[in-house]
């Protein structure tokens, strides 16, 4: 019974609230209603009462991929969480031209706000500052827009925050055993993206830092057979490996299987982006023995983000009345010993 | 017109021959040697910039498996051209079998079925694409054109675009590539069964002669009695029943159904073809001269990989063995006519 009042009553506040705010949301635009909730920002704490009503439309590149797949479903799953957040998804596309038309199509619908993983930072920019000109805040999800005025907030993962870690891990772990000249492998993505060449840059590094070099670089496509087919010939290339870092889980499925098929297990690899397979595989403990994230739960606090800013609050624990410009999630090493802890965010690939 | 390339066509097969056709046959041979002799020659490269890594049995095997997915590909690719058609749906055939016999349903039946369910439904797209080719009268091109887009889509949409793990209960599949016999794995001599039945199936069967007959001149050959549609519907089937197999060797390989497999692997499939010596008007062209073709590409990537060098520059070394292969084709054609 009493937990039974306890949730009238929150129900009670929270329409109350929300009912305020819608009629003020009426009259003004959403900056001024900032005001009400801003009191609620310096209680801190409880940023995910509901308040105002926000519909937030949110476009991404087709999830031919399991990280970007996991990028839409988080969206969704967080913004379901929100009685207060009417979600607006677009039908996912790889064309760059249909992504367009899909968030013109969402500023016409004027939305509250926007969160968009573009295909192309650099091609969609136009759009995006469109969006920001009509006053449509924007969140911009992990593919930057080169020009500042086209997003409100950028959120995203750190590529080369992610080769350091991968480079600390192998490098630290080779030093504490002594290996003098360690042949160290890398198996990239797709060679020609930029975030592909930052996470090697980053690679390599920190594993300066350890007095340690590359031994052999080779890229894949982000696919499992592309990720077999140049794992299988690597293997060929060198008899003794010490090390090897696998840019990305879904292709290293392919990776390991062709290790797999080599026969092979005098070395240790570490992955990156942090699928729920890979995680898998370093709880049963084998060659994969770590992977460093590129955690798609980015699309969760791009979704909470949105709503705070459209709202007009401020993140809970900073001091800040406003969200940040920006915020880089920083890259955590998965191993045998924290695994359990991340089982529940890896995504299925 | 028709009489001399009716003649020059079918006996192609068959050992006695015109003048022509004898001559063809010993151009063929000599491609043959050529394509050796280039794939001695990357062999020496990989000697002498490799002496340790290149001719191991492990590198030599490595190399087979590599080859053998695209390869038992290539051999109904070589049917589909000397029958005078392409077949540009290969590649997503494959990714289309490989994710149907990956379904949690499809898995619960066990390898054996999982195996047949690939055949299955590359045998089905492939006679799909040969009804539409022969009684819709359509373009190859665009009839498998539309094959590709929409076979991409359909594994898109059976996998919900995610990679579909061969479950540990089924890893007979994976047996595949790890089971070694004589120090091959099983895949390798899967491959291998695929080129001899389709070198008998070319060179000893009727259908074989009809295949070279239909592509040479097809108004000749409905002339001297064979049912043409019937025909280019098989051979459009054959290579759907090529990808299934290939789509069970990728599931082994890779312990994955997926439908990011069999990106471009047609035109790879085609490159080895047009390498071999096959013409792409059709009516000629060996299955030997494919795989050797292949064995070619196969080769380089390996001999790149091992070097450490990068794609990029693999990419144009691939491109000018195509364009240097197809020079070379047009002019022995030349010198014969």
């Amino acid at each position: 019974m009493t937990s039974n009042v306890g949730r009238r009553r929150f129900l009670l506040t929270g329409s109350l609230v929300g009912a305020g705010v819608l009629a003020t949301a009426c009259t003004s635009n959403s900056e001024e209603t900032g005001n009400t909730n801003q009191q609620s920002v310096s209680t801190g704490g409880d940023n995910d009462k509901p308040g105002t009503k926000v519909t937030i439309g949110f476009s991404a590149p087709a999830a031919d991929h399991g990280w970007i797949a996991a990028i839409a479903k988080n969206a969704e799953a967080q913004a379901k969480q929100y009685s207060d957040v009417d979600f607006k998804p677009v039908e996912p596309t790889n064309d760059i031209n249909q992504q367009i038309s899909a968030v013109e199509s969402l500023i016409a619908q004027k939305v509250g706000a926007l969160v968009i993983l573009p295909n192309d930072g650099q091609q969609l920019n136009q759009v995006a500052r469109k969006a920001m000109d009509a006053g449509i805040p924007v969140v911009n999800l992990d593919r930057v827009f080169p020009d500042k005025l086209s997003y409100r907030t950028w959120v995203g993962g750190d590529n080369y925050g992610m080769g350091v870690a991968a480079g600390h891990y192998i490098g630290k772990k080779l030093k504490d055993k002594g290996v003098a000249k360690p042949v160290i492998l890398e198996i990239q993505g797709i060679a020609t993206l930029p975030l592909t060449q930052d996470r090697s840059k980053g690679f390599a590094d920190a594993l300066k830092t350890y007095g340690f070099e590359v031994t052999a670089q080779q890229d894949a496509q982000f696919t499992v057979e592309s990720g077999n087919e140049v794992a299988g010939n690597l293997l060929q290339a060198h008899k003794k490996i010490d090390a090897l870092w696998n840019h990305d889980d879904d292709q290293g499925v392919g990776v390991l299987a062709a290790i797999k098929q080599a026969n092979r297990n005098e070395f240790f690899m570490v992955g990156g982006a942090g699928s729920a397979n890979a995680m898998r595989e370093i709880k049963n403990g084998g060659v994969l023995e770590a992977t460093v994230t590129y955690s798609p739960s980015m699309a969760s606090s791009a979704i909470k983000l949105a709503r705070l800013i459209a709202q007009g609050k401020g993140m809970a624990d900073l001091v800040e009345k406003q969200v940040p410009q920006s915020i880089t999630l920083a890259s955590e090493t998965i191993t045998k010993d924290n695994v359990d802890q991340y089982l529940p965010l890896g995504f299925e690939s | 017109m028709n009489d001399t390339r009716t003649l020059s066509a079918e006996p192609a097969g068959k050992a006695p021959a015109p003048a022509s056709s004898r001559s063809v046959r010993g151009l063929g041979g000599a491609r043959h040697l050529g394509l050796v002799a280039a794939l001695v020659l990357l062999a020496i490269v990989g000697l002498v910039t490799q002496p340790d890594n290149f001719a191991t049995s492990s590198n030599l095997v490595s190399v087979l498996a590599l080859a053998a997915t695209i390869g038992v590909i290539t051999v109904g690719m070589t049917f589909v051209i000397i029958g005078g058609g392409i077949d540009l749906s290969v590649g997503a055939i494959m990714a289309l079998a490989s994710v149907w016999a990956t379904t949690v349903a499809t898995q619960s039946y066990g390898p054996v079925v999982m195996a047949l369910c690939a055949i299955l439904v590359g045998a089905g797209a492939g006679a799909l694409n040969g009804f539409l080719i022969s009684y819709g009268r359509m373009v190859p091109f665009i009839a498998t054109l539309a094959m590709m887009v929409a076979a991409g889509g359909l594994a898109q949409r059976m996998s919900d675009r995610r990679t579909q793990l061969v479950r540990p209960e089924n890893d007979a599949i994976m047996a595949l590539s790890t089971t070694k016999v004589l120090g091959l794995p099983l895949l390798v001599y899967i491959f291998a069964a695929v080129v001899a039945a389709g070198w008998v199936l070319l060179n000893r069967t009727t259908f074989g002669r009809r295949t070279f007959a239909v592509g040479g001149n097809p108004e000749a050959a409905r002339l001297a009695g064979i049912d043409v549609r019937r025909h280019t519907m098989l051979l459009y089937t054959l290579s759907g029943v090529c990808c299934g197999i290939a789509a069970i060797l990728i599931m082994a390989r890779t312990t994955t159904g997926s439908s990011t497999h069999g990106n471009l692997y047609e035109l790879d499939a085609i490159a080895a073809v047009i390498i071999g010596g096959t013409l792409l008007t059709g009516g000629r062209g060996t299955i030997i001269g494919s795989i050797l073709g292949l064995l070619i590409f196969t080769v380089i990537t390996n001999l790149f990989i091992l070097n450490g060098l990068n794609t990029s520059d693999q990419l144009i070394a691939k491109g000018l063995i195509i364009v240097a292969a197809v020079l070379l084709q047009r002019r022995s054609l030349r010198s014969s006519s």
